[in-house]
């Protein structure tokens, strides 16, 4: 049954409140909407990050469902042995129900460190639902640049200078690499468009084998934006086309919210203080512009009407 | 049970089937290779009801087989080497959250130069990781260690893991008579229970949280005191192992070592070529012995006190170095339970066999002369010294 409003969310609630997320932090949206769609019969691994430290603080622990950190890279593989060892428990008869097992790893925890074990759980096509909450750099270290940091975006290791525009290089296609193993169900999402992630939550559990998203996570201090405006900057990135919402079903690309009126991408730089020296340079702004175009063509979105 | 020939390898694999382990996962690497290949075999034919994961990397190995311990399965994984130094940041983990994982070591020699034969520089590498160690010097020991791990490991006041060496080539691949235990009775002694505290929807708790100053010593503490006591359960269970086997090693194999002039202090499978030399140089009146150690954590040193007390020196012979230390791993070792129960037995250190050298009769006699000279001159002029190696 498809969310059509909020009102159809499950209420149950497991997890927090009480963690120490920072106010408007887009992962413990995620964290909280996960849990709720996928319900008491599930196991949480989660990758060493802001996530894991702020959610676990002995003897504090904002988890209402099974939960278990191991470290930074290899989160994909403890979720394959969970899954491994219910499977071997079910068919002995030593526990009766198989639960969904959901990853929760930050970019740099999937995109960089960790790949190679997503990788490996991917390929194999365990039955896990891995979830990168991306907020676009290593945030718990203190905002250092990761493979997934957009382009320009200023972060501690990619300090904008005379000789640097900021981050050199653009986001590695996640979904595009999760995709190329032959998984049956990939998305991404943001916390700006929760029906619309917690269809595609409840889609990816109900899958069979190895499915994988990707969410947007604004984080407030890495983005040098006001705590209160996560959601708006979020939004901000679907409506430039530059973070478009769609799902991967067996290889076909569907989006799943369309914007048939774009806003040019300088909206987005300009909410956020981590774009602030490339504002005004017009050639920098017309290369992301020209990045989000290209988004838009592939993903059905429409011009760009301010 | 019937008789069989097994290498160490699958002395191995055939206990972990016995075992009725729930989940294996590990990645190749010689010389362990053939027991995964045999581990495969099982799942794949149906002879053993488990989920082999076949992992990426060593690291990923282990963290699988971590997690699928945490869930309450039980767990199998083995490397070698390279593989378990890439191991070495999860195996702190495995210990710290107090899960029953069990370990193959096929010892082998690390990069550079790249080698795959045996000395203990993998496992030496891993000394303060936290888990038990056994070391095994025959195929059959090997067997018996490993259904013996099980019972140790998840024992309620041990609840820690642990790993079994094995020398690379020489037990992992010689195949030797094994007599294995009947299935029913393995299972008696080592019994599946499902452990109280795990991922468990029924039961949420969570693992791995995070420790701050106020609670980290107290965690770490707890577990490093497991691992001390760990000793009572040890011995327990080798006793009542050999109580339905016939077969118990205890802590070390003292061979000739009460009336000796001096013992060649040994782990692994060298120690029975050295019971052979101490054989026949005791024919020609010397007074040489042998301690095979069988446990290196938790060190038994009080044991291991008791039986050096009695000599007038000893020889540390040593598989693996400490480059820039004052001697090997084991040499440390024994050199601090000696300071530590008042002994005043001079010791020296040997290190050999290195990246697969060869230790041949001629270099074990040598040991032993250098021990009596250092008996009868009660004076070490050399601590540390190299046996093998060309100069
Ligand atoms: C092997 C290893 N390397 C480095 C670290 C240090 N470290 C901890 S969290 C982190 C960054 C996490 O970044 P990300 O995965 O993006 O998650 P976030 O903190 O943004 O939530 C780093 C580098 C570590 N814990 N382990």
């Amino acid at each position: 049954m498809p969310y059509k409003t909020l009102k159809d969310l499950p209420l149950e609630e497991y997890f927090g409140p009480g963690h120490r997320l920072c106010q408007g932090c887009g992962a413990g949206i995620i964290a909280r909407l996960v849990t709720k769609v996928a319900g008491a019969n599930t196991i949480i691994v989660n990758a060493t990050g802001c996530v894991e430290v702020s959610t676990t603080f002995y003897p504090d622990t904002a988890w209402g469902v099974p939960y278990i950190h191991v470290a930074f890279e290899n989160s994909a593989a403890a979720a394959s042995g969970i899954r491994a060892a219910y499977n071997a428990m079910v068919r002995k008869g030593i526990v009766d129900k198989n639960p969904n097992v959901i990853v929760l790893a930050g970019d740099g925890g999937t995109a960089d460190i960790g790949m190679q074990a997503l990788s490996g759980a991917l390929e194999r096509g365990d039955h896990i639902l891995y979830i990168c909450y991306d907020n676009e750099a290593y945030m718990n270290t203190g905002i250092q640049r990761s493979g997934a940091t957009p382009y320009g975006a200023w972060t501690t290791t990619s300090p904008p200078g005379k000789l640097s525009p900021g981050q050199k290089t653009t986001k590695k296609d996640l979904i595009g690499i999760a995709v190329s193993h032959g998984i049956k169900y990939a998305a991404t999402a943001t916390v700006a468009y929760l029906l619309d992630a917690a269809n595609k939550i409840e889609k990816a559990l109900n899958t069979p084998g190895a499915t994988f998203m990707h969410f947007l996570s604004p984080c407030t201090p890495g983005w040098r934006i006001d705590t209160a405006n996560s959601i708006k900057v979020s939004r901000l990135a679907v409506q430039t086309a530059l973070w478009p919402l769609y799902e991967v079903v067996d290889g076909e690309y569907i989006t799943t919210v369309k914007v048939p009126k774009r806003l040019p991408v300088i909206e987005y730089l300009k909410a956020q203080g981590r774009f602030r020296h490339l504002v005004n340079k017009p050639e920098e702004v017309a290369k992301i512009q020209a990045y989000a175009d290209k988004l838009a063509e592939k993903f059905g979105y429409g011009p760009i009407s301010p | 049970m019937k008789t069989i020939l097994l290498s160490g390898n699958t002395a191995l694999s055939y206990a972990v089937k016995q075992l009725d382990v729930d989940v294996i996962s590990a990645y190749p690497i010689t010389p362990q290779t053939t027991m995964v290949e045999k581990l495969s075999e099982y799942v794949a034919n149906g002879e053993l009801n488990a989920e082999f994961i076949p992992v990426e990397s060593e690291h990923s190995a282990l963290s699988s087989v971590l997690a699928a311990s945490a869930a309450g399965a039980r767990v199998f994984t083995s490397t070698s080497s390279q593989g378990l130094l890439l191991m070495h940041e999860i195996m702190f983990i495995t210990a710290g959250l107090r899960l029953p994982v069990v370990m193959g070591i096929a010892d082998r020699a690390v990069s550079a130069p790249i080698n795959i034969w045996n000395d203990h520089s993998d496992i030496m590498a891993q000394r303060d990781t936290g888990w038990i160690s056994f070391f095994a010097e025959s195929a059959q020991e090997s067997y018996d260690r490993t259904i013996q791990a099980y019972r140790i490991a998840e024992d309620e006041n041990v609840h820690l893991p642990v790993n079994l060496n094995f020398d690379g080539f020489i037990l992992t691949h010689t195949y030797e008579p094994v007599t294995p235990i009947e299935d029913e009775l393995v299972l008696k002694y080592a019994p599946k229970k499902r452990r109280k505290l795990v991922l468990d929807p029924n039961n949420p708790m969570t693992f791995g949280g995070l420790g701050s100053p106020e609670y980290y010593f107290e965690a770490k503490y707890q577990a490093i005191k497991a691992l001390e006591n760990s000793l009572k359960t040890i011995i327990g269970a080798d006793k009542e192992y050999a109580k339905i086997s016939g077969r118990g090693y205890g802590l070390y194999n003292a061979y000739m070592t009460e009336d000796s002039d001096t013992i060649l202090v040994s782990l692994g499978s060298i120690g029975g070529s050295i019971r052979e030399i101490v054989r026949r140089m005791r024919r020609n009146g010397s007074k040489v012995g042998s301690l095979s150690l069988k446990l290196f954590r938790p060190f038994p040193a009080k044991e291991l006190a008791e039986v050096l007390s009695k000599t007038k020196s000893i020889v540390v012979l040593d598989k693996a170095s400490s480059p820039g230390a004052i001697g090997g791993p084991l040499f440390l070792e024994i050199q601090a339970t000696l300071k530590s129960f008042d002994l005043n037995v001079p010791v020296i250190d040997i290190i050999a066999g290195l990246g697969g050298r060869e230790i041949g009769p001629d270099d074990i006699r040598l040991m032993f002369n250098r021990g009596l000279k250092v008996a009868s001159e009660k004076k070490v002029d050399r601590l540390l010294d190299y046996v093998g190696v060309y100069l």
